[in-house]
């Protein structure tokens, strides 16, 4: 089974976000960047399907020459190769164009993408991959079992879970549960080692116009100070939710 | 004019619909053009109803019930073409995002996802959304005719609704989808998280899943919905899909309530988006102080049985 994992690179989750100056972009000045988590879940799952199944794991992200310490670090959990499609990207229909025309006659059986990134939040990138594609697609993806050419797989939806039957090629938006937690991978020194001298392909772009763009950025307002209320006294608390909040 | 995507869960209209409908009558208000809801599937309510909250019209699609990524954005994607739409409304709900992004790739549309405003210009389309997990507020702008907008649930509101019927017309349409929909297991009577006005939710601090009791408690005297931190779904206290915050669902209730929960920046960032936040912490340093609106320190075993007591005499 040949199977690609899409890979945002994004601020670490701890991260405190600043914008610069006049809040046209992140201020990436000491921010760590790592694997969408997401995507962790996703890249775990891949190496599990090839160990079953053989073939191939290839990662890919779209983005500058500083996305390459991602792309290592998921070689050294033990991706196979590495793609970059070189360039800055400001949307995500331009972000599923690139990688449409890279996955375009490539013979993936399997695409997996994260349901979302958790810097912009758009979780767009994956359906319009697909729909561009003309590719199967399953969202919130929490299960994936493959059998020959058909997949039996779990999605999330709200309140509960459902069952849905598609058949390969497919792209998927996955999340915790592909894999559990205490299944992530971390590097080892082997893979570490080995992960410097494994294929990191730096790819040019087809030129794909974005259809949205970023204006501008700001830091939500600072909250209130807490109002403290004594817990002998809680009918104070609700008289407050009741008064002043009014959410009761 | 604007397309809103009239979402159904087992024939009902989700109160999600709701905003979203009041969203895209807004939105056609402002560029004096109409708002036209599309229905998929079976529907018990008349869809006329959908004027209550400003629809001028209703289309009604007939001949699939199922959800399906493709089918939907396609039969979407037609009549938007068809209208000539300029925004296509979609709340963002599980089918709400698993639509979005096929929808605006078939519909040659920019997207925005995590909106949390009404649009603030329209030409060209510019609107508030969410970001970086909301650490960040972005002003964000589309540069095509159409534009799908996805709402973040319950950060809009539904408006009072009217009295207005709106036009309705049925219409049979082919639905092409590219996977089959399967058994689906929703939990009844639970309220999903996303759409909660109310959310009880508790960490490591409850010591153990025998101890939810309390919790559900206090969630079922306030019409609320239940949620936990990352760890409390990780150990297996509670399911995956309680799991609120960064890397979990974002809820945007009116009443948070977190009991037991430190408030880390991974969980704050998936549910600071709350109106009022209540934390109860035994541990009066706890960095969630600091990001709510009321506070009480003292020990959850004690306050909890007293807080729904206490709710319970007031709501009566
Ligand atoms: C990549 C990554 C992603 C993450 N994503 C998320 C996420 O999406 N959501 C999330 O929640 N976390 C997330 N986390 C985890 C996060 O960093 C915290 O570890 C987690 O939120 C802590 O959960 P907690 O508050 O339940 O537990 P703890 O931090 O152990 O806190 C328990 C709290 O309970 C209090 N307490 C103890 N006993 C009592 C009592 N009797 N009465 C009242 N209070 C009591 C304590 O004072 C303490 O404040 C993520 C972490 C990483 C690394
Ligand atoms: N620049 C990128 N390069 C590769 N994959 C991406 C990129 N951006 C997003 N993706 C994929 O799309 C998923 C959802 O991202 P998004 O739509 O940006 O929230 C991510 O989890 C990745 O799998």
């Amino acid at each position: 089974m040949k199977i690609l994992v899409c890979i945002s690179h994004v601020p670490d989750t701890t991260a405190k976000i600043q914008f610069t100056a006049n809040g046209a972009a992140l201020d990436p000045a000491g921010v760590q960047f790592v694997i969408n988590p997401y995507d962790e879940f996703g890249l775990t799952k891949a190496l599990q399907l090839k160990e079953t199944h053989g073939g191939s794991v290839t990662v890919i992200t779209y983005g500058d020459a500083s996305v390459e310490a991602t792309l290592r670090k998921a070689l050294a959990i033990g991706a196979d190769d590495a793609v970059r499609l070189d360039g800055v990207p400001t949307d995500a229909l331009q972000v599923a164009s690139e990688l449409a025309a890279h996955i375009q006659g490539a013979g993936y059986d399997l695409i997996i993408c994260g349901q979302e990134s958790i810097d912009y939040n758009g979780g767009i990138v994956p359906g319009a991959l697909a729909a561009l594609l003309d590719l199967p697609f399953v969202n919130a993806c929490i299960g994936l079992d493959v059998t020959g050419s058909s997949a039996n797989l779990l999605r999330e939806i709200d309140g509960g879970k459902e069952e849905v039957a598609a058949s390969l090629p497919l792209v998927i938006g996955g999340k915790k549960g592909l894999v559990e937690e205490s299944e992530l991978r971390i590097p080892n020194m082997r893979g570490i080692m080995t992960a410097r001298t494994k294929p990191l392909a730096v790819t040019a772009l087809t030129g794909a116009a974005a259809a949205t763009a970023a204006v501008s950025f700001a830091k939500p307002a600072p909250k209130a100070a807490v109002q403290l209320i004594d817990p002998s006294n809680l009918d104070e608390l609700v008289r407050r939710l009741h008064e002043e909040a009014k959410v009761i | 004019m604007v397309l809103i995507f009239a979402e159904t869960w087992n024939g009902q209209f989700k109160k999600s619909t709701f905003e979203a409908v009041r969203y895209g009558a807004e939105c056609a208000k402002a560029q004096g053009s109409q708002a036209i809801a599309v229905v998929v599937g079976a529907c018990d309510p008349l869809v006329e109803t959908l004027g209550a909250y400003g629809a001028a019209k209703v289309v009604h699609l007939k001949g699939s019930d199922r959800f399906e990524p493709h089918a939907y954005a396609g039969a979407l994607g037609a009549l938007a073409a068809e209208l000539g739409a300029t925004q296509i409304v979609v709340s963002g709900t599980a089918n709400g995002k698993s639509l979005a992004g096929v929808l605006a790739a078939k519909a040659n549309a920019g997207c925005i996802s995590n909106v949390t405003a009404l649009p603030s210009s329209y030409s060209p389309l510019t609107v508030q959304r969410s970001a970086f997990s909301s650490k960040g507020i972005e002003q964000c702008s589309s540069a095509t005719a159409c534009t799908v907008l996805v709402l973040v649930p319950n950060a809009l509101g539904t408006g009072a609704a009217g009295a207005e019927q709106a036009a309705a017309e049925d219409r049979d349409v082919a639905f092409v989808g590219k996977s089959t929909p399967g058994a689906a297991q929703v939990a009844s009577g639970k309220i999903p998280l996303p759409e909660a006005e109310r959310v009880v939710s508790a960490g490591r601090g409850l010591k153990g899943p025998d101890n939810w009791g309390m919790v559900e408690e206090l969630a079922a005297v306030l019409n609320a919905g239940t949620a936990c931190s990352k760890p409390v779904s990780d150990i297996g206290w509670r399911p995956h899909s309680e799991h609120v915050g960064q890397t979990g669902i974002q809820i945007n209730p009116q009443l948070y309530i977190a009991i037991g929960i430190s408030g880390a920046i991974q969980h704050l960032a998936g549910v600071s988006g709350s109106k009022t936040i209540v934390v109860i912490n035994n541990d009066p340093e706890a960095p969630f102080f600091k990001a709510a609106d009321y506070g009480i320190v003292g020990d959850a075993f004690d306050v909890l049985p007293r807080l729904t007591a206490a709710l319970k005499a007031h709501l009566n």
